[in-house]
């Protein structure tokens, strides 16, 4: 469906993603983990050719339909995005105008997507407001962002991106600002779009709990590269990257003693510019030794299993 | 043993206007609780529902415009500002924000002692120990904010709240701001310090994960009442208020054979607005489990075990 080969991203000639590939299938999952600097976001922003003005795709491309969106100029690019494929953001009340009606903002998509007449615009973002879970959809479409709360702005935003029917839905930290019981709503949402329109779902996230509800595969990356990437029940039940396991380990949960003190990563989260050569995430390693400072190549680990680590064999040692 | 903090009917109420008419924002109403020395209580909801409010309330950072907060026995005026400094100090949730940016990380955790009156060798001695105490190089008192990552941030953040010895460490968020990798870091760091200087900690978080693993006792909050409160093994592994266990079944758990099995309710709609008089049971709009009753009046917190109150008309019916 959707194909990202060896992308790279530099910021000032300084490299943000490096040698970075995706595949994403018809009705897939795929979850995009890491931290922040990692490079998740600008892989992201990039397939739309959203990333910061200062940022440029070095290498790589982006395969969609059969065309190269990296190739594309940037009027051919406007007519994919928000249409075949779009995109949510974390922050849905500055993504949204504060000074247009919401349903006036979903209907525009539509507007410019397809020959509609305004009064059909209307009435579809009406009806979409409602699939989205929006109560009283006739009379929210007519307020302003400031009048709706964070999680209906992030449904508005949401209802946005669906209504032109893209096949491909890019969603980025979509529910990182709002509360639990109203990410709840908005995941379940996410998993019955994929369901019931078989929508493709990118999801770009740094919570491991939100990754184990919806994805069906994961790329966990650090340093601005991929560093493992396998089905989820993989990823959880045995991580082969160091990095991987040790992020895991360091979660508390219903397993772990009370009060006992938890795993932790030693260091900090370097920026780009301060990664180390090699593998990058050496200097915080503990299995780091001399032959890290290759950099290690995504190596088969098994089937649909690949970890860029010379010591995938001793990583079930860590935790 | 009589409790360190002591809080009794606890209202934070502000006038505002809304939509062209005068209104009551009750962001705090009615909350009661005790917290005992050394003891680490909870407070988890979302937000609006007050429990950042009452945070401040206790440290007089903001006003209560009804009920009584006891510390070490005495009661707590708005403004009492000796009754509190230094035996309470807060740690809130981003460190960037807390520290000044132009002012080295020595003067930060040296100023409070300052304040009350340290002289500066007596200053420079504490900070060297308390950056050992927090896991940061000597070297470090000389950096600005700027050269530090979050989590240095946040060790000194946590160095200068604990520089006067508190009782009391009102832990806000405390590790919401970081970076995954590094919360375990600080938790470990919060956990170890209180066992070694024994501080009692009102710990606000909606990680619930994190809540389960340090703290003793919860408070679940809901617009701006308590709805559930008890041990923290009575309330994870017995949730009994609905929104408790709609709030626990909402939080994807990092495990996705178990995260597939697993009964997860959804709430509809959003919580009201905390504006106005509310008659009856906060939750009430929302709750998949609500009788006439709840409408009328709102349900008083009732025991359900020794260590476990519940305040649900359906769920405290005999």
């Amino acid at each position: 469906m959707l194909r990202v080969v060896d992308l790279t991203v530099t910021i000032g000639g300084q490299s943000v993603v490096e040698g970075v590939s995706l595949s994403l299938g018809k009705r897939e999952i795929l979850a995009v983990v890491g931290e922040s600097g990692c490079g998740k976001s600008i892989t992201a922003l990039s397939i739309l050719g959203l990333q910061p003005n200062a940022a440029r795709i070095a290498n790589g491309r982006i395969e969609f339909d059969g065309e190269d969106l990296v190739a594309m100029g940037e009027s051919r690019l406007r007519v994919v995005r928000g249409d075949r494929i779009s995109m949510i953001f974390q922050e849905p009340v500055i993504s949204l105008n504060p000074l247009m009606p919401v349903g006036v903002q979903v209907a525009e998509v539509l507007r410019v997507h397809r020959d509609v007449s305004s009064r059909e615009a209307a009435r579809e973002a009406v009806e979409m407001l409602r699939l989205v879970g929006i109560a009283d959809p006739e009379r929210r479409a007519g307020q302003f962002p400031f009048e709706l709360s964070g999680g209906m702005c992030q449904r508005i935003m949401i209802a946005a991106a669906l209504i032109a029917r893209p096949a491909v839905l890019i969603a980025d930290e979509p529910t990182t600002a709002l509360d639990v019981t109203i990410q709840a709503q908005i995941l379940h949402l996410l998993q019955r779009l994929r369901d019931e329109a078989g929508t493709t779902i990118l999801l770009i996230t740094h919570d491991m709990g939100v990754v184990a509800e919806m994805a069906d595969r994961v790329a966990v990356m650090y340093g601005g590269r991929i560093v493992e990437t396998a089905s989820v029940d993989a990823i959880f039940a045995a991580p082969a990257h160091p990095y991987t396991r040790l992020l895991l380990a360091t979660l508390p949960g219903v397993t772990t003693i009370r009060r006992a003190p938890l795993r932790t990563i030693a260091g900090n989260v370097p920026g780009s510019g301060e990664w180390p050569d090699g593998c990058r995430f050496r200097t915080r390693c503990p299995l780091a030794d001399g032959l890290c400072r290759e950099t290690p190549l995504l190596t088969r680990v098994s089937a649909a299993h690949r970890a860029a680590c010379w010591h995938t064999d001793r990583a079930a040692a860590l935790a | 043993m009589d409790p360190l903090l002591s809080v009794r009917n606890l209202c934070v109420h502000y006038a505002v206007r809304h939509g062209g008419r005068d209104g009551v924002v009750q962001a705090v109403d009615g909350v009661s609780f005790d917290l005992a020395a050394g003891e680490t209580l909870a407070i988890v909801g979302e937000s609006g529902c007050g429990k950042s409010s009452t945070a401040y309330a206790i440290l007089g950072l903001e006003r209560a415009t009804a009920g009584t907060i006891e510390f070490e026995g005495k009661a707590l005026g708005n403004a009492d500002e000796r009754g509190r400094s230094g035996a309470m100090q807060i740690v809130s949730q981003d460190p960037s924000a807390a520290l000044d940016p132009r002012m080295r990380v020595s003067d930060s955790i040296a100023e409070p002692l300052a304040i009350s009156g340290v002289r500066p060798i007596l200053r420079r001695a504490r900070v060297a120990e308390l950056l050992e105490l927090v896991g940061l190089p000597p070297s470090s008192a000389a950096r600005y904010p700027g050269e530090l990552s979050g989590g240095q941030r946040q060790r000194v953040v946590i160095a200068r709240a604990l520089a006067r010895s508190p009782k009391l460490l009102i832990c806000d968020e405390p590790v919401s701001a970081l970076d995954v990798s590094i919360r375990s870091q600080i938790l470990n760091l919060f956990m170890r310090m209180q066992s070694e200087l024994g501080f009692a900690s009102l710990f606000i978080s909606h990680d619930l994960s994190v809540v389960r693993h340090v703290a003793d006792r919860v408070v679940v909050m809901y617009l701006g009442t308590i709805v559930e409160e008890g041990d923290v093994s009575a309330v994870f592994d017995a949730p009994t208020h609905p929104y408790t266990e709609a709030l626990i079944s909402a939080v994807p758990i990092p495990n996705p054979v178990a995260q597939r099995t697993r009964r997860k309710i959804i709430l509809a709609g959003d919580p009201p607005s905390p504006i106005g008089d509310r008659p009856g049971c906060p939750f009430m709009p929302r709750c998949p489990i609500q009788v006439e009753r709840c409408a009328a009046s709102r349900p008083p917190l009732l025991g359900v075990r020794s260590t476990h109150r519940v305040a649900c008309f359906v769920r405290t019916a005999p």
